[in-house]
């Protein structure tokens, strides 16, 4: 039947799903996360036919399809590409989206829509995912024509993967997917509108590279432009040519390597005390791609106090967004970096700083309480880095298990770290995961989940089975919205409203449910026995792992406060 | 501090959107918009009078309508030497007695009468909108059934000053 059918389409001339799936073809694209529906009937039919191009992956929910996308583009640096059908199949996106949006990770989403006819009367299965998207997507597409279907796809893909990346939502009504079209197609573009200054101002590079020479208190903070940029190895050039410490954001962990001597670790509301005090008492910061996040600045009237800034960033309006800036370079990370490392440093005056900063990294380590049997998440986090020497793509939900894994998994790579920062998307985790596994099929896959989260989203445990991804699930389960019940037990005396959850399902039956080994993890001794052996195999694996349900994430800089305000910096 | 803003954009649907929505997600003030054609074909004209707090504010505003990919270009001439109009219809009450006296009010403001009915008479004006509001308060003692202001329109005039010079052409500082 089905070589009948494609042999028919050859001679046929090619409906809009047949342009669409070409124009993804000359993308390159090769795996596909989507659910069908009535509204993409024709596309999902152009995939059929097409069969062998793509990897379609069949999520259980469309927001399991997108964070899946999400961590299938952050691992492998190329758009995640994601089909939606109209009304809810879209609007189930939209949490992937607005998460995309804020954390910069390419996406091309492709959304049904009812026919154009009938747009704008109610009809079924209809939404105005338009309007809806406009602000959450870096731009978005309705598409009126059938000729232009192959210059929008183009477009989508070039503004998401380019400049600071974003999501592109490409709306397609039924009539243009399923209507037959003949003529040639052109699908060349030229964007006036969109233009990103991708090199330097030398001016402002030579200004940057006086400032650090005569900087007495530099430190850099380097976000998840580096990344985006692939400059890390530049970053590492930059460093070492000027002696500068090293703090991250969150989402900029493994952009420069976490074990380096001159790494502080992650910086912000839960950062190390060697990070937040080095931005709090330098002279000279230089950001390179990051914003500015409130949860990084903590009180703006606080921050940096007495620094000079200097910030690189591709997208114009962060720069001076939240912190005024003396030293703006609009410019891809690379390229910025790059004119700095071809210029001759010499005298540098900043030994006394560094040996400072030396001296709080040794006295001000990370710590956490070890009881003698039961097992408390940070040794836990150091467990899981030990076991996967380092070298896992960990993925994670939002709250306290996320603190801990960036914490303690010291990440020394690039695109290892995927996580939801910007908007704190529970239930991201595991199916982002399932994404990032999906672009390195190589690597040892953690999603970090806190039991909550995983609620969220678990129904993806069906890709699991189906596909025998060595996916490892953990559930950090201390029975709580662990961070929730923080916030409430330090700012709302005690008062534990809606924050314990002591009824669960046995998550180890539920993971034999859909085949896939559960374990359950309640000692020390136990967690050795079965940790390693765990990870170190390769089939999936949902653990469920039992940790102290009031150990707090520290240190801990509280809301309102700035970054010489950290509590809990020692036990 | 008030500040004119004016955007060239694609004439693409949805752009209108695109852009109040992006000035009200990031709590910008808008006071009038204005759109239409330019000369060339595809693409608008958007004129904005804002209400932003400080410079800083203003960076932003044009930063992020710059962002938009249907955006074309966008500057702040609130500064320069400047063409700017706004057209407002004054419906007001009247009748044939104070007909005359209302024609006698609008003259030197150069506004004409484009309607007349046995209760009421249109004015039409043209100008500067602190022209526009000086006549509406002239007229408001004898009662104004309708109001409508297109919003200010502007464009930079053909030759521009030096810096020095054009401080005092600022119109709505």
């Amino acid at each position: 039947m089905k070589a009948q059918a494609s042999a028919e389409q050859e001679t046929a001339t090619k409906t809009g799903a047949d342009l669409l799936v070409e124009a993804l073809i000359g993308q390159g694209v090769e795996t596909l996360f989507g659910y069908p529906g009535g509204a993409v009937l024709p596309i999902y039919d152009a995939i059929y036919r097409a069969e062998g191009s793509f990897d379609h992956i069949l999520p259980r929910h469309e927001q399991g399809a997108i964070h899946a996308a999400e961590g299938y583009a952050r691992v492998s640096g190329k758009a995640g590409v994601v089909i939606g059908t109209s009304g809810p199949g879209a609007t189930n996106l939209v949490t992937g989206i607005a998460d995309a949006m804020m954390d910069s990770i390419p996406l091309v989403i492709f959304t049904g829509q009812v026919a154009k006819g009938v747009i704008g009367t109610d009809a079924f299965q209809e939404s105005d995912i338009m309007g809806i998207t406009t602000p959450i997507t870096k731009h978005n597409y309705q598409v009126q024509e059938i000729e232009d279907l192959p210059r929008i796809v183009n477009e989508a893909f070039h503004i998401a993967t380019t400049g600071r990346p974003g999501p592109v939502v490409v709306d397609i009504p039924k009539d243009i997917s399923s209507t037959v079209y003949a003529k040639e197609v052109k699908s060349d573009f030229h964007l006036p509108g969109y233009q990103p200054t991708v090199k330097p101002n030398p001016l402002q590079v030579s200004k940057l590279h006086d400032a650090l020479v005569e900087a007495k208190k530099p430190v850099v903070l380097a976000g998840s432009g580096v990344i985006h940029a692939g400059a890390s190895e530049e970053l590492k050039t930059f460093v070492q040519n000027y002696q500068l410490p090293v703090t991250t954001t969150l989402l900029g962990l493994g952009s420069y390597p976490g074990t380096c001597d001159l790494s502080l670790g992650m910086a912000g509301m839960h950062g190390t005390y060697s990070a937040n005090t080095a931005l709090y008492e330098c002279d000279l910061l230089i950001n390179i791609g990051s914003r500015f996040d409130d949860r990084l600045t903590g009180n703006l009237k606080h921050f940096a106090p007495n620094a000079m800034v200097a910030h690189i960033d591709i997208d114009p309006a962060e720069i001076g967004k939240n912190i005024p800036t003396h030293i703006p370079i609009v410019s891809d990370a690379k390229a910025a970096l790059e004119a700095l490392n071809a210029k001759t440093v010499k005298g540098l005056h900043h030994k006394g700083w560094m040996d400072a900063i030396s001296q709080n990294k040794i006295d001000y380590p990370l710590w956490h309480d070890q009881p003698d049997e039961l097992i408390v998440p940070q040794w836990l986090m150091q467990k899981v880095y030990e076991y996967t020497s380092g070298e896992a793509v960990v993925t994670t939900d939002v709250g306290q298990h996320q603190m801990w894994a960036a914490q303690y998994y010291q990440f020394d790579r690039p695109n290892r770290w995927v996580t939801s920062g910007g908007l704190g998307t529970m239930g991201y985790g595991f199916p982002a995961a399932i994404g990032a596994q999906l672009a390195d099929m190589d690597s040892t896959c953690v999603a970090v989940v806190g039991d909550g989260g995983f609620q969220m989203t678990l129904q993806e445990l069906s890709v699991l089975q189906e596909r025998r991804l060595p996916v490892k699930v953990l559930i950090v389960n201390n029975q709580a919205l662990g961070m929730v019940r923080q916030w409430q037990e330090k700012f709302y005396s005690e008062r534990y409203s809606e924050s314990i959850i002591d009824v669960q399902p046995d998550f180890v039956k539920l993971a034999e449910s859909y085949q896939v080994p559960g374990y359950k993890i309640e000692t020390q001794e136990e967690l050795l026995e079965v940790l390693p052996k765990v990870l170190g195999d390769d089939q999936p694996a949902v653990i469920d792992c039992r940790v102290l349900q009031k150990e707090n994430v520290y240190p801990m800089i509280a809301p309102g406060k700035g970054l010489h305000e950290m509590i809990g910096v020692k036990r | 501090m008030k500040r004119i803003v004016t955007a060239t954009v694609h004439n693409r649907s949805g752009v209108l959107n695109r852009v109040t929505g992006l000035l009200a997600k990031r709590q910008f003030n808008i006071e009038s918009i204005s759109v239409g054609r330019t000369e060339t074909e595809g693409v608008s004209k958007m004129t904005f009078v804002v209400e932003v707090e400080d410079d800083r504010k203003l960076e932003q505003l044009t930063k992020q309508l710059n962002k938009q990919i249907d955006v074309l270009k966008v500057s702040d001439i609130t500064d320069k030497a400047i063409v700017a109009r706004e057209l407002a219809m004054v419906k007001v009450i009247s009748n044939p007695q104070i007909r005359s006296e209302i024609q006698g009010i609008i003259e030197p403001f150069r506004a004409s009468i484009i309607d007349v009915s046995k209760e009421s008479v249109t004015v039409q004006v043209t100008g500067k909108s602190d022209k526009v509001d000086a006549l509406i308060d002239l007229l408001r003692p004898y009662g104004i059934k309708e109001l409508a202001r297109t919003g200010l329109t502007a464009f930079t005039r053909g030759h521009q000053p030096q810096v020095a010079e054009f401080k005092s052409y600022s119109l709505l500082k």
